[in-house]
């Protein structure tokens, strides 16, 4: 089923949905495996497993680490595609990509999108990727069933979110504020305001992600968005807590404690 | 005319979408200034007055008898104001900086020249300035930092990834993404997504305007090749855009071979066999990478040369041969950097003396008639500790243990 449907029928007996992100092999790849169990355990709906880069230009410091001690450890594409099956034969919640567009360039755009298919990968997320420059992978992506998902950012105007739409499939990835991944967001009268924006101008979901870190947050999203996404603060409750932190951390995300 | 975003199959524009709008609103105002001819006036003057241009072609006598070949011109960029060809474009976007209203620069550095630039231009026009800088370049370019923040700007030391350019260039993109209300990104060098590769060039393109005039006022005629160091690419490019059209004149490009090329630690992207066709850092070039796409450690005696991408605009001269490449190690460097002092009185700096290596190699097949020109990007008593480092100079070591015993008293 495609990501869109999926996110349609989950959200049918939940008032919000929740997207986790993992950065893949760090700590280690055993860990990542415990952590999404974890996740998948306690009701998560979509996990974003990022294939490392040296250059994550759009990743704030708790994510580039993950990246560069990733990579440092020697984590090859091949190792996060096998990976990346696995999780997807194991687990009955939708999965996607996220790195940046030399990874999937270098690996060639048709043999990754094949493997992501054959993986049963849903969703793919470039964040260095405008459609200007895309719109061919976004197209061959869609055809094949895997959604290419378009980011909105509060300085994009109401055109530049139409134009990103017509894209995108199986939802809009909004992020909270300008900058980067990690520090937390204040989602304030303005931030309503440009989901209002968002949401008039796709008919797709809206995903809302950067600095979302807990229950409060995620709260202010209900009604106004159909997914939260967090990312840094579970890689930084995973480096201090460990995996077993993260069941409990996503049971209080969704006012369950 | 428009923005060029390709250069063949190079270039680009590859950026998240909180910068669309910035980028957007920066081509424009790059239009404006580029379609106003009072905007190239008021950019030469600004130079002839504040940075020492039109800087000086010097005929290097010496040297070009000790090779008895072609007679050597040394295009002087050495002499502008900060000591490096980097002042042309950081003088010029910070007019643009004033024509759009903002009130803060940043910049990436790695020699350290871009951000004693940015930083003198942001002295001299009341802006606000952060550069970041690589740490292993912060410990290898130790007077440049401690100009900058003389002048007020506030340097971050990089601690990620590789600790040099590349990892400079990423930070700066991310304070760029949080605060481009006010802050232009005054990028370094050739590269980056367009409209930088294009601007950097055009402002650049001075060198190769002034060097064509003087060599054919003091030469007679054009010359029969050029050379220089290739980095990024912007001292390179504002030198032989000006020939790229004259048939008679070879352009050859310099790039850091290090320790040799094949032995993994260099910098060379077009003349080596360690780059592949990428996407980092908003464009797409030639990049230092590995089969995954992860981007190498380089490496390069000069601070400036060591970047795993390059142009976009030289990686299409390249592909269309209108520019020859080659590379020099840091061995070949210290030696033509010994020579160009003791026969001329010049101090090149560590990167610009990639130019001369080649240059030397080539300028006694040439004959006496004709003439080549180097363009000296910068001057050297920037690298005084390398340099001296390297050739394992006593008197200079007994002074830096005395000041060290001084200060510690």
């Amino acid at each position: 089923m495609k990501l869109e449907e999926l996110i349609r029928q989950r959200k049918t007996d939940k008032d919000i949905l929740l997207m986790t992100h993992i950065v893949l092999g760090y700590p280690s790849f055993e860990t990542n495996r415990e952590v999404i169990r974890e996740m998948v355990e306690n009701g998560v709906d979509c996990i974003e497993m990022q294939i490392p880069f040296s250059e994550p230009m759009a990743d704030g410091p708790v994510i580039l680490k993950a990246n560069q001690d990733s990579l440092a450890r020697g984590t090859t594409i091949e190792n996060c595609l096998n990976f990346g099956a696995e999780m997807c034969s194991t687990h009955d919640i939708s999965f996607l990509y996220m790195t940046y567009y030399n990874i999937v360039y270098k690996y060639g755009e048709q043999r990754f999108l094949d493997q992501a298919v054959k993986a049963g990968i849903q969703g793919l997320i470039l964040p260095d990727l405008p459609p200007e420059e895309g719109a061919d992978l976004c197209k061959k992506a869609k055809q094949k069933g895997i959604a290419p998902i378009m980011i909105y950012s509060p300085t994009s105007t109401n055109e530049r979110m139409e134009e990103l739409a017509d894209y995108g499939a199986g939802f809009v990835y909004c992020t909270a504020r300008k900058g980067v991944t990690g520090s937390h967001s204040k989602l304030d009268s303005d931030f309503k305001s440009y989901l209002e924006r968002c949401r008039r101008a796709t008919s797709l979901p809206l995903a809302v992600g950067f600095g979302i870190q807990n229950r409060n947050d995620i709260e202010v999203l209900i009604g106004a968005a159909d997914m939260g996404v967090v990312g840094s603060q579970t890689i930084k409750l995973v480096d201090q807590h460990g995996s077993e932190a993260v069941g409990p951390f996503i049971k209080e995300l969704f006012g369950n404690t | 005319m428009s923005t060029r975003k390709y250069f063949g199959n190079w270039g680009g524009s590859y950026i998240p979408e909180a910068l669309h709008e910035t980028f957007r609103q920066l081509d424009i105002a790059y239009q404006q200034i580029r379609n106003d001819p009072a905007f190239w006036d008021e950019y030469t003057a600004l130079m002839s007055t504040y940075s020492g241009r039109p800087t000086p072609l010097t005929h290097a006598e010496n040297l070009s008898n000790h090779f008895g070949g072609a007679q050597i011109y040394i295009k002087r960029e050495d002499l502008n104001h900060t000591g490096a060809h980097k002042a042309n474009n950081v003088m010029g976007q910070g007019l643009l900086v004033k024509r759009m209203g903002k009130t803060r620069v940043i910049a990436e550095t790695g020699a350290g020249q871009h951000g004693i630039a940015t930083a003198t231009m942001a002295a001299k026009f009341g802006l606000e300035c952060t550069v970041y800088m690589g740490e292993e370049d912060v410990l290898r370019q130790r007077p440049n930092v401690f100009w900058m923040e003389k002048m007020g700007t506030t340097v971050v030391p990089v601690m990620d990834g590789s600790k040099t350019l590349k990892d400079a260039i990423n930070e700066a993109f991310r304070d760029w993404v949080t605060n481009m209300d006010n802050t232009h990104y005054v990028f370094g060098t050739a590269c980056g997504p367009a409209p930088y590769p294009e601007m950097v060039s055009w402002l650049q393109s001075i060198i190769g305007q002034e060097a064509a005039e003087q060599i054919v006022s003091q030469h007679g005629k054009l010359p029969a090749r050029v050379y220089a160091c290739v980095g990024g690419g912007s001292n390179s490019l504002g030198i032989f855009q000006r020939f790229l059209e004259e048939e008679q004149t070879e352009l050859v490009g310099v790039e850091a071979g290090g320790h040799g090329l094949d032995s993994s630690q260099h910098a060379a992207r077009l003349c080596g066999n360690d780059a592949s066709a990428g996407i980092a850092q908003g464009y797409k070039t030639m990049f230092l990478q590995n089969d995954d796409g992860q981007m190498l450690d380089t490496h390069s005696v000069s601070a400036g040369l060591d970047y795993i991408g390059v142009s976009p605009i030289l990686a299409d001269l390249w592909e269309k041969k209108a520019v020859r490449f080659e590379a020099a190690t840091d061995q070949e460097v210290i030696e033509a950097l010994d020579l160009t002092m003791r026969k001329e009185g010049i101090i090149p700096a560590l990167e610009s003396a990639h130019a001369l290596v080649q240059a030397f190699k080539e300028a006694p097949e040439l004959s006496k008639d004709e003439a080549i020109i180097i363009n000296m990007s910068g001057r050297g008593d920037k690298d005084i500790f390398t340099i001296a480092h390297a050739y394992d100079d006593p008197s200079w070591k007994e002074f830096i243990i005395d000041r060290a015993a001084q200060y510690r008293k």
